[in-house]
C-alpha cells in the first residue's frame, strides 16, 4: 500500500521527462480558479455552521508587564455576551513555522503591544466586539526597550571566518564598506487569521487559515493537552500566507478552548489590525556591507554583517545572510549575524525569509562596487559565480545565474552601456536602469500523498498539503496525470486535512518539491503495480490518455482495474543528499524606474525577471508565482514599513490603508523568464521552489535604478520620497 | 462597534432635530465614519442616514454651479460643467481613494471626513482631538502624516481630503441648514478650523446643523492643476499636494490662487501668496520667495520634517507647469 522513497543521491532519470501525457509543465488553469473568482470556495471562517458563538480577542495596551485583574463582570451583563476567557491554555504570541510545540505560558504576561489577554465570546459578532472594547483590565506595565539599536545584541553562533577580510579590504584595487537599515515588513494576506473550533466531547475539529497541517496539529494538540489523534485540522483554502500562517496563531488555540469549555461552536476572526499587531512582522535589518575586488574585478573580500531583531525567548532570527553564504566566490569573508531583543511583536517567517532583506542590500552593495570599479553590474556579477558554495566546498545540484542574467539582460534590453547618473529626463521624471541578483535556498521536506486510481479511470491524490493560492491543486493535479496518464479534469485533488496523508506543508518554498514528490512516489509504484497486472516491465509502457500500452498491446486504464480501485500511499524523505550537495534557485531582475526630479517620488517603470527553478510544473502558476514576489520587490524597495512608535511600541500602521503594499498603478508589465533546468538533487521531479525566488534581490535592482536614474544613494529601505528627496542631487 | 439607533431622515427640519440630540451622527456615504464607527472611534448613539434627502443635484446656479451635498464624488467629477470649467476640482476628486470609494463617498461627507492621524484612530493611545485632555501621542511619536502649518501643543493631525483642497483654491461656499431650519453660507475657506485648544471640533458645523450644498463661482478659467505626491500612485493619502488657478497676461500673473493639503488640520489658503504673485513675472526665484511667505512659519515634528521641503518643491513644480516655466 505504501511506497517509500529516501532520496540520498542525484535522481539524473527524469522520469516526468519521458511520461507522454504531456501536460506536465504546461500552463494550465487552476481547477480550483471557478469556485475562487466565484466566490464560492470555502475560507476558514465561510462555513455556515449552526449554533456558532462569536469571539473577539481583547489586545493589551500596553507592551510590557502583567495584567493583575480581569473583571468579567464588566461585560458578562452585556447583550448576548456567554463567557470571557483567560486560560493558561491560550497563546500570546503566533507560534512559529515548524515549532510543532506550543508555548505554556497563558496570557497574563505580556510582552508586546497589542498581545491577546483574554476572548469575549457573544452570541454575535458585532455583541462579542463591543464587549471586547469595554472589557476591565488592571495591570502592571514596565519600562522595555523597543529599538534594537539600543541594547546589546546576542551573536549569532555560527559565524563565517575565511581568510582576512580587514587586510582584503585595505589591498584591495576597488572596495565599498557601506551600511544599510530595512524596515520590519507584514504579510499582509487578504485574507485575516480566523478559525471555527468545534469539540464534540471527544474530537476537537478546527476550521483554520494555515499553512502547514503536520506542524500545526503537533501545535494546537499540545497547546489543548489533547492526543493528536483527537484533533482534525482542516484548511482546503487559505487567501494567502506569506508565511504568517505557518504556526497555529493565537485566534485557533482561543477559538479551541472556547469550543471545548462552552460546549459550542466557537469563531474567532482576527481584525485587521489584530492580524498587523498580532500576528508575525519580519525583523527590521541594519546591515554592513564589505566588499572589494581586484583589478580583475574578481572578488577578494566579500563582508556581510546583519543586526535583526526578536522578543525575548524567540528562536528565530530573521536569516539575513542565507544566499549570501554562496551567492559570490571571495576567498575573504565574514559573515555574521547579532539578534537584539526587544518588545515589539513576534518576529517571523514573511516570504523569504532572510534573502528577502539581504539580497536587495547585497545587490545594492554589489551595483556601488561595479560603479567604482568601472565594471558592468552583470559582468561583475558574471565573473564572480563561484564553482562550489565558497565555505562547504559543495558543489552546485544546478546553477542558472549565469543564464538568467544573460538572458535577463537580452530581454530587457540591458547592453553595458555608460552608467553615468541622470543621463535621461522626461520631463520632469530621471530614468534609470538597474538590475541585481536573485537567490534563494532550495527546501524539501519529509511528505507523504494517497493517489488512488478509480475502476472509472479517473484518480483522487490527498494529502495535507495547503494551496496558499500558489496553484497545489492544479500542480498535484498535473503530476498524477502525467505520471499516470490521465488528462488534468479525471484528477481530483484533496487538500487541506490533516485526515490525509502528511507533509510539510507550505513554507519556505518546499511545497511543490516536497508534496510533489510524494505524488510522484505514490504514482510511481501505481505504475509499477499496474506493469506486474499486464506483466510487462514498466518501463515498456506508455500512459496517455486513459490507456495503457506496450510494444505490441495496449489495455484501457479502466479495465486493468476491473472493479477494484488501487491505493498507494507515497512517502517522499530528502534523505542525506544536502550533506553532499547545495541546491538553490537563482536568477536576475531589471528595472527601469522614474524618480520625480521635484518630490522624489519613484515609479517603476518596468521590470524583467529571469528564474531558473529547476523543472517548471505548471508554466502559469510558476510565473504568477514569480509576478507576485517582483510585486513585492516593488513594495519592499519603495512603501512597505511597519512603524512602531519609540515611546510605547505600538505598531502605528496597522491596516492595508497605511501599510502600503503595491496598489495596481504601482505594477507596470512585469516580464517573466521561466530558465527550464532539471535540478537531479533537489527532488526526485527535478523542481526546486519558486515561491520566494521572485522577491529576492529585486528591490537592489530598483535601488541601483533610482540612482541611475536621479543620483541619489541611498541605504534605507523602503526608498520612500522623503528618502529620495534627502538623498538627490540638487539641480 | 457599539449599538447605535439608526433612522433614515425624513425631511430637513425634522433631520435638524434629530441630529440636535446628543450623540446623534448624519450618515451619507459613510466612508470614513462606518470604519471609525469599527474601531469604536465614533460612537454615535444614533445615526441620521440623510440619503432620502433630496439633495444630490449638480445644478447651475447664476453663473456658478451648486453641488448637492449628497452628491457622490463620482458623480461630481464626471460632470460635464466641472470637468470643462473647474477641472481643478476633477483632478482633486480623482487623485483621491479608489473608484469604489469615490462611488458611495459624498460632497458634504467628503468635507467633514476626520484625520488619518495613526493615534486618533486607535483608541489605545492618547488623542486630544478623539479625548479631550488625554494628550497628544503623535507629538512625540511618529509624525509622518502630520501637520507643519497651524498646528498647535494640542494636536498636530491633518485634514486628509483632496477635494476640499481643489474647492479652497476656488473659493467655494458651502451652504448650512440650522437646526432652526434657517439656511447660512459661508466661505469654504471659514469652514475647517485650525487645532488650537479645541482640536476635538474639525469644523464651524453647530449640533442640528446640515450642509445641503456647495457653490462655486463663476467659472475663472485660467490653468487648473492639482499635484498629490503620495509614496504609492493610488490609495494613499497625500504627503502633500497643491491646487492652482492660475491665469496670466502679458506674462504676468493676474491669479494664482493656491491651496495646500496634507501640511494642516485644514486645506492651507495663505492670501498673501496669491497676492504675492500677482502682477510679477514667473520665475523659479519668484517661486521660492512665495515659497518662503507659505513656509515662514513651518514647524516639523520629526518624521514629517520632509514635507516643509517637500511643500516648496511641490509649490515650484506647480508652478512651473502652470506657467510654462523652465527648469
Amino acid at each position: 500500500m505504501s511506497a517509500h522513497l529516501i532520496q540520498d543521491e542525484p535522481d539524473t532519470r527524469n522520469v516526468l521527462d519521458r511520461t507522454t501525457q504531456g501536460i506536465i509543465g504546461k500552463p494550465l488553469s487552476r481547477p480550483d480558479g471557478l469556485l475562487k473568482v466565484t466566490g464560492t470556495a470555502t475560507y476558514a471562517s465561510e462555513y455556515d455552521i449552526e449554533g456558532c458563538l462569536e469571539g473577539v480577542l481583547v489586545t493589551a495596551p500596553f507592551a510590557k508587564g502583567e495584567v493583575t485583574s480581569i473583571d468579567d463582570s464588566s461585560v458578562t451583563g452585556m447583550p448576548g455576551v456567554v463567557a470571557v476567557l483567560n486560560d493558561k491554555r491560550m497563546t500570546p504570541r503566533a507560534i512559529q513555522g515548524t515549532a510543532g510545540e506550543a508555548p505554556h505560558t497563558g496570557l497574563c504576561k505580556v510582552d508586546y503591544w497589542g498581545q491577546p489577554i483574554a476572548l469575549v465570546v457573544a452570541e454575535t459578532f458585532e455583541q462579542a466586539r463591543d464587549a471586547a472594547k469595554h472589557l476591565e483590565i488592571e495591570f502592571n506595565s514596565e519600562d522595555a526597550i523597543f529599538d534594537p539599536a539600543a541594547c546589546t545584541p546576542e551573536p549569532d553562533d555560527d559565524p563565517t571566518r575565511q581568510g582576512d577580510l580587514g587586510k582584503a579590504m585595505s589591498d584591495a584595487e576597488h572596495s565599498v564598506d557601506l551600511k544599510f537599515t530595512t524596515e520590519s515588513h507584514a504579510s499582509a494576506a487578504m485574507e485575516p487569521h480566523a478559525a471555527i473550533a468545534q469539540w464534540d466531547g471527544d474530537t476537537l475539529t478546527v476550521h483554520a487559515s494555515l499553512q502547514m497541517l503536520n506542524y500545526n496539529i503537533s501545535e494546537l494538540a499540545d497547546a489543548m493537552k489533547l492526543d493528536e489523534s483527537k484533533v482534525r485540522l482542516v484548511a482546503r483554502y487559505v487567501g494567502g500566507g506569506f508565511g504568517s500562517k505557518l504556526g497555529v496563531s493565537q485566534d485557533i488555540v482561543a477559538a479551541s478552548v472556547a469550543t471545548m469549555q462552552l460546549g459550542r461552536p466557537v469563531r474567532v476572526v482576527m481584525s485587521r489590525q489584530q492580524v498587523f499587531q498580532n500576528v508575525m512582522r519580519r525583523s527590521e535589518t541594519s546591515q554592513r556591507l564589505r566588499l572589494a575586488v581586484d583589478h580583475h574585478g574578481k572578488l577578494t573580500a566579500f563582508g556581510h554583517e546583519a543586526l535583526v531583531s526578536n522578543l525575548p525567548e524567540e528562536d528565530f532570527a530573521e536569516p539575513v545572510l542565507q544566499s549570501s553564504h554562496f551567492l559570490y566566490a571571495g576567498k575573504n569573508r565574514l559573515l555574521q549575524s547579532e539578534t537584539a531583543r526587544i518588545h515589539r511583536m513576534t518576529a517571523g517567517s514573511v516570504r523569504a525569509p532572510g534573502e528577502a532583506v539581504g539580497m536587495p542590500v547585497l545587490e545594492a552593495a554589489m551595483g556601488e562596487l561595479a560603479e567604482k570599479a568601472g565594471i558592468d553590474p552583470v559582468q561583475l556579477r558574471l565573473d564572480n559565480i563561484p564553482t562550489k558554495h565558497p565555505a562547504t566546498g559543495k558543489p552546485f545540484g544546478s546553477h542558472k545565474l549565469a543564464e538568467c542574467l544573460q538572458r535577463g539582460a537580452e530581454a530587457f534590453g540591458w547592453d553595458g552601456s555608460d552608467r553615468t547618473p541622470r543621463q535621461r529626463r522626461e520631463g520632469e521624471w530621471w530614468i534609470g536602469t538597474g538590475m541585481a541578483s536573485a537567490a534563494r535556498v532550495h527546501n524539501v521536506g519529509e511528505a507523504k500523498a494517497r493517489v488512488t486510481l478509480h475502476d472509472d479511470g479517473t484518480a483522487k491524490v490527498e494529502t495535507d498539503m495547503t494551496d496558499i493560492g500558489t496553484g497545489t491543486y492544479t500542480i498535484l493535479g498535473q503530476i498524477a496525470g502525467e505520471m499516470l496518464g490521465l488528462s488534468q479534469s479525471d484528477v481530483l485533488t484533496e487538500l487541506g486535512d490533516t485526515r490525509f496523508p502528511r507533509g510539510p506543508g507550505s513554507g519556505g518554498s518546499w511545497g511543490a518539491a516536497s508534496a510533489g514528490s510524494a505524488v510522484f512516489v505514490a504514482c510511481e509504484a501505481l505504475r509499477e503495480e499496474i506493469a506486474q497486472k499486464i506483466g510487462q516491465p514498466v518501463d515498456a509502457l506508455t500512459f496517455k490518455d486513459g490507456l495503457v500500452s506496450w510494444d505490441d498491446g495496449s489495455v484501457i486504464l479502466a479495465d486493468i482495474a476491473n472493479g477494484e480501485n488501487f491505493t498507494k500511499e507515497g512517502h517522499f524523505e530528502p534523505g542525506d543528499i544536502a550533506e553532499d550537495y547545495t541546491a538553490s534557485g537563482f536568477g536576475a531582475f531589471f528595472a527601469e524606474v522614474a524618480v520625480n526630479r521635484w518630490t522624489g517620488e519613484t515609479r517603476v517603470r518596468r521590470m524583467t525577471g529571469a528564474f531558473g527553478f529547476g523543472r517548471v510544473l505548471n508554466a502559469k502558476t510558476a510565473r504568477s508565482q514569480c509576478l507576485g514576489g517582483m510585486v513585492w520587490c516593488i513594495g519592499s524597495a519603495l512603501t512597505e514599513s511597519l512603524m512602531f512608535d519609540p515611546t510605547d511600541g505600538h505598531l502605528v500602521n496597522p491596516d492595508l490603508a497605511e501599510y502600503h503594499v503595491p496598489v495596481n498603478r504601482d505594477v507596470p508589465d512585469l516580464d517573466v523568464l521561466l530558465v527550464e533546468e532539471r535540478d537531479a538533487v533537489a527532488s526526485p521531479i527535478q523542481a526546486k521552489g519558486i515561491g520566494e525566488l521572485g522577491m529576492c534581490g529585486g528591490a537592489g535592482a530598483i535601488a541601483n535604478a533610482i540612482y541611475n536614474a536621479c543620483g541619489a544613494r541611498l541605504y534605507v529601505f523602503p526608498m520612500t520620497p522623503d528618502k529620495v528627496l534627502a538623498a538627490m542631487p540638487v539641480d | 462597534m457599539k449599538p447605535f439607533d439608526y433612522i433614515r431622515a425624513d425631511g430637513l427640519d425634522l433631520a435638524a432635530q434629530q441630529l440636535s440630540h446628543n450623540g446623534a451622527m448624519a450618515i451619507a456615504g459613510g466612508t470614513n465614519l462606518i470604519d471609525l464607527m469599527k474601531l469604536q472611534v465614533e460612537t454615535p448613539a444614533a445615526l441620521i442616514d440623510l440619503n432620502p434627502l433630496p439633495m444630490n443635484q449638480i445644478a447651475n446656479e447664476g453663473d456658478g454651479l451648486r453641488i448637492g451635498a449628497l452628491a457622490s464624488n463620482t458623480a461630481i467629477a464626471n460632470h460635464a460643467k466641472v470637468r470643462a470649467d473647474y477641472p481643478v476640482l476633477a483632478k482633486a476628486i480623482l487623485a483621491g481613494a479608489t473608484q469604489q470609494l469615490r462611488n458611495k463617498a459624498t460632497m458634504a461627507g467628503n468635507l467633514c471626513q476626520r484625520t488619518r492621524c495613526y493615534y486618533f484612530t486607535n483608541i489605545d493611545q492618547p488623542c486630544n482631538k478623539r479625548e479631550p485632555g488625554s494628550g497628544c501621542g503623535a507629538i512625540e511619536g511618529i509624525a509622518k502624516l502630520h501637520g507643519v502649518l497651524g498646528t498647535s501643543n494640542q494636536c498636530i493631525a491633518t485634514y486628509p481630503g483632496d477635494m476640499a483642497v481643489a474647492l479652497y483654491a476656488l473659493d467655494a461656499q458651502i451652504e448650512i441648514s440650522g437646526n432652526d431650519g434657517a439656511a447660512r453660507t459661508m466661505p469654504l475657506r471659514e469652514f475647517h478650523r485650525l487645532p488650537g485648544e479645541t482640536p476635538h471640533i474639525d469644523n464651524n458645523l453647530d449640533a442640528g446643523d446640515i450642509i445641503t450644498g456647495v457653490t462655486l463661482p463663476a467659472p475663472v478659467g485660467g490653468t487648473q492643476a492639482y499635484r498629490k505626491v503620495r509614496e504609492r500612485s493610488s490609495y494613499a493619502f497625500a504627503l502633500c499636494s497643491v491646487a492652482a488657478v492660475i491665469a496670466m497676461a502679458d506674462g504676468r500673473f493676474t491669479r494664482a490662487d493656491l491651496a495646500f493639503g496634507a501640511l494642516a488640520h485644514k486645506p492651507w489658503y495663505d492670501h498673501r501668496v496669491g497676492e504675492m504673485l500677482i502682477g510679477e513675472k514667473p520665475s523659479l526665484a519668484l517661486f521660492d520667495k512665495a515659497a518662503d511667505l507659505l513656509l515662514e512659519d513651518a514647524r516639523g515634528f520629526g518624521a514629517n520634517d520632509f514635507k516643509i521641503p517637500l511643500a516648496r518643491r511641490t509649490l515650484a513644480a506647480t508652478l512651473c507647469e502652470a506657467t510654462g516655466v523652465e527648469a
